[in-house]
């Protein structure tokens, strides 16, 4: 570990693992803990429980703001254990001087999304510090919700099985990169932030057996592939071409220096069925998004990896990025 | 020698220093200060270098490069379906079936 | 037909046309008298060739050399150690490229100082200076410039722009260098220390980019004085594989030629306003030592004596390190950037020497040997 905490720590790929691992989970180790799975699965599998603190800059952005993104992602991570969305606590951290107006359009967008889910807010926080101390506004999120659809898990994966994700990658990273501020971009390109409750109560309802289910956060498709090649000791064999990117994701990726599996999203899931559940899990994400696609089969290959397959006969490891991402110059 | 991107012209400045370039779908403006006055025009295409644009890209040598690989690919096209039909001449399977197929 | 923007992408990037041109490869490969190794001087070609998986499409006796072209790489520790001594100014804002931020210096690296408390800015194009300029008055904007021609032309903007607005808070550090001296330096080097004719290089994939800004006209002399075919060519892979077909021709008819690959944006005399604006702001140093590579004649830029007032080496010489610093004894980013080492000769990397953890540059910067081989170079 080094000496001080860098950007690159909060990545959500390399350093920030090692930060969870050799500060966090050494000292608060456990067997739930351990599994590290989107959200902690407690009470003897009946209740899945997880928390997150919101701190994207800018606030609002096309699609979306803070508020949409921090029940959308406690939320998610509950669904991504084949849970139900019930409470949620809300605890915010508020620089001072910062806009009445806005805090209320936040919270109303938070509002918005916990009826999609179906889940209320029964606790909170609120805190005000001086100025500088935050920037503008943080948000902590925890939420609780009821199995649904038992085990789902990054270790149930085997040869043979289908990976599919269910819509385009990469819209929120890159949304967030053209948004920000020092980097003028001017497109149409949303964030996918969505609640995807719905859509894995779908995946449920039609009876196929949900193996592995993640969404792609920090990180992006790069680390869930991975983080489910370690944990199931499997290779996951990519087929390049079929990653659906939508074509302006393509073009700040092309203008940043940026792979579209390594960026952000907050509204799109990578999915693990059994092979002969793959035509029935596809139809079913169709159903919410035409660009959701299969791109993987898990192998034997070369055991803990990512390989990428590409058209014309080449392949490489796809790894877990590193680093701050920074566009790419010279 | 780096990161230099193609994209098109969508707009030019009045006085000629700034212009906004599209790269599929995505808008960004660049500076025009490496180029000289009226050589960037709405609909050309250029080549982008952190925030500048670098050089047009010559379209008609851009196209005859892209005829040059549509000639490739027919060449081996045509290779791999002579080599296709005989090889399938010299199968053994196959002709056992044409053999069948003739009798019936 | 006319050309769309979808073009310009889609079909140099083609799967089938690099399957294609891999199989003429092939063929035309069986008629060398001898395997024959292509220096692609450039990073962002070595980025590709990595990326795309291009060695494993070439036959055993087409074989690349990587280059020092990448500016981060060759920069040495003790320009590295003036940016971060620069950034922990108190009344300094260093504003460079990406990359820069990560390389490893003496006392860390930019990002390091950042973490400290040091005001780095990095930033997509020079002229986001102005705009922080304005809004620090009180601040000393320090330009850390990096990178080849091509990227030269874009600090002299910056530099005129500054001069014509009369901006009194912006200076510049330049670490500008140029592509064919190092070329030059690699097959026959004027340093008596180097055995340079034990190199292997029969050919050059040249920087295309750089050309585009300085012309092919920069390549004349390799084929002409040196014996050694150049190709320049683009950066995407079926541009790659058209140059790699090019040159392996080029020996199997024994031509020795300069040829453009890269038409659509490369001619012979480049963009002579670009090189106008080079001319008046900066001049050659006659010595800038390249990491790994030593002192290579005539290779680097610094701002011309007029405009000294607007030069940070000038400025803060007082606290800037002069003293060569050597790199860490178990690194070999010089010999790799020499072409006679591959980064996995290295005995520190991928253990000791990781992205996370760079010891040397070439591992650092995207553009690096290192980088790419770490990153996609574990071919299967």
């Amino acid at each position: 570990m080094t000496k001080t905490i860098t950007i690159a720590h909060g990545n959500g790929g390399e350093e920030n693992n090692e930060l969870i691992k050799k500060i966090f989970y050494k000292n608060f180790e456990n067997d739930i803990l351990a599994k590290s799975e989107d959200a902690a699965v407690i009470e003897d599998g009946k209740l899945a429980f997880t928390t997150d603190s919101f701190t994207v800059s800018p606030l609002f952005f096309p699609g979306g703001d803070i508020g949409k993104l921090a029940v959308c992602g406690t939320c998610n991570d509950l669904a991504m254990m084949g849970a139900k969305p019930k409470y949620m606590t809300c605890s915010v951290i508020i620089e001072e001087g910062f806009s009445t107006r806005e805090l209320e359009k936040i919270v109303k967008s938070m509002k918005t999304e916990l009826e999609i889910n179906g889940a209320i807010v029964v606790s909170g926080d609120t805190k005000v510090v001086p100025k500088g101390a935050v920037d503008k506004l943080f948000i902590n999120t925890t939420g609780i919700g009821t199995i649904e659809h038992k085990g789902i898990t990054a270790s149930g994966l085997k040869e043979g099985m289908s990976i599919l994700v269910s819509r385009d990658v990469g819209a929120h990273g890159a949304t967030i990169f053209a948004a920000r501020e020092g980097i003028e971009l001017a497109s149409s390109l949303q964030t996918d932030c969505a609640s995807l409750y719905p859509q894995v109560r779908a995946l449920m309802d039609s009876g196929i057996n949900i193996v592995a289910l993640r969404d792609a956060t920090r990180g992006g498709v790069s680390a869930v592939l991975n983080e489910w090649a370690k944990t199931s000791d499997v290779c996951v064999e990519v087929r390049e071409e079929s990653i659906p990117v939508q074509e302006e994701v393509r073009g700040i990726c092309e203008m940043l220096g940026f792979e579209a599996v390594d960026l952000a999203n907050e509204g799109t899931f990578v999915l693990c069925v059994n092979k002969e559940d793959e035509p029935k899990a596809l139809e079913v994400l169709q159903q919410t998004h035409t660009t959701s696609a299969v791109i993987a089969t898990v192998s034997q290959q070369h055991k803990g990896r990512v390989i990428l397959n590409s058209s014309w006969g080449t392949k490489r490891f796809l790894d877990l990025p590193t680093g701050e991402l920074l566009p790419r110059i010279c | 020698m780096c990161l230099s991107i193609p994209s098109k012209v969508v707009k030019v400045s009045d006085d000629k220093t700034m212009c906004t370039v599209d790269t599929m779908g995505v808008q960004r403006d660049a500076n025009l200060m490496m180029m000289d006055d009226d050589d960037v025009k709405i609909g050309d295409y250029v080549l982008l270098h952190i925030g500048f644009v670098m050089n047009k890209i010559d379209e008609d040598e851009a196209l005859s490069s892209i005829e040059t690989y549509k000639e490739i690919l027919e060449v081996m096209d045509e290779e791999d379906r002579k080599r296709a039909i005989l090889e399938d001449d010299e199968c053994k399977a196959r002709s056992q079936q044409y053999v069948e197929e003739i009798k019936s | 037909m006319g050309l769309e923007l979808k073009n310009l992408y889609d079909d140099f990037r083609d799967g089938d046309t690099i399957k294609a041109y891999a199989k003429i490869i092939a063929e035309d490969a069986k008629k060398l008298k001898k395997p024959i190794s292509i220096m692609e001087v450039c990073g962002g070609h070595t980025h590709t060739i990595m990326k795309f998986g291009l060695p494993q499409l070439l036959p055993a006796n087409v074989n690349f050399i990587h280059g020092p072209g990448c500016p981060v790489c060759i920069m040495p520790k003790e320009r590295i150690d003036h940016a971060y001594v620069l950034a922990m100014q108190a009344d300094v804002i260093l504003v460079t490229l990406g990359d820069m931020i990560k390389v490893p210096g003496s006392n860390g690296s930019l990002q390091d100082a950042r973490a400290k408390g040091a005001d780095v800015r990095f930033v997509y194009s020079p002229m986001e200076c102005i705009k922080i300029a304005e809004e620090n008055p009180e601040k000393k904007v320090i330009f850390f410039a990096i990178g080849f021609e091509t990227t030269t032309p874009m600090t002299a903007v910056l530099v005129d722009q500054v001069i014509k607005l009369n901006i009194p808070n912006i200076f510049f550090h330049i670490n500008h260098v140029t592509v064919p001296e190092v070329m030059v330096e690699l097959i026959d080097s004027r340093d008596v220390h180097v055995d340079s004719y034990n190199n292997q290089i029969d050919a050059f994939l040249g920087p295309s980019h750089v050309s585009v800004i300085s012309g092919s006209k920069i390549y004349d002399k390799f084929p002409r004085d040196y014996g050694r075919p150049v190709v320049v060519t683009g950066f995407e892979p079926v541009d790659a594989m058209q140059g790699i077909s090019m040159i392996v021709k080029q020996f199997v008819e024994e031509r020795c030629e300069l040829e453009v690959q890269y038409k659509r944006v490369v001619n012979h005399d480049g963009n002579l306003k670009a090189q106008a604006l080079i001319e008046q702001y900066f001049e050659k140093m006659s010595l800038f030592r390249w990491r790994g590579l030593g002192n290579v004649p005539d290779s680097g830029l610094k701002l011309r004596e007029a405009y000294k007032a607007y030069d940070a080496e000038v400025l803060y010489k007082d606290v800037l390190p002069i003293a060569e610093i050597e790199d860490h004894k178990l690194c070999i980013c010089g010999d790799i950037l020499r072409g006679m080492a591959k980064p996995q000769e290295c005995t520190i990397f991928g253990t000791a020497c990781k992205p996370t953890t760079p010891i040397g540059s070439c591992m650092v910067s995207s553009e690096g040997a290192c980088a790419a081989y770490y990153k996609y170079g574990n071919l299967i």
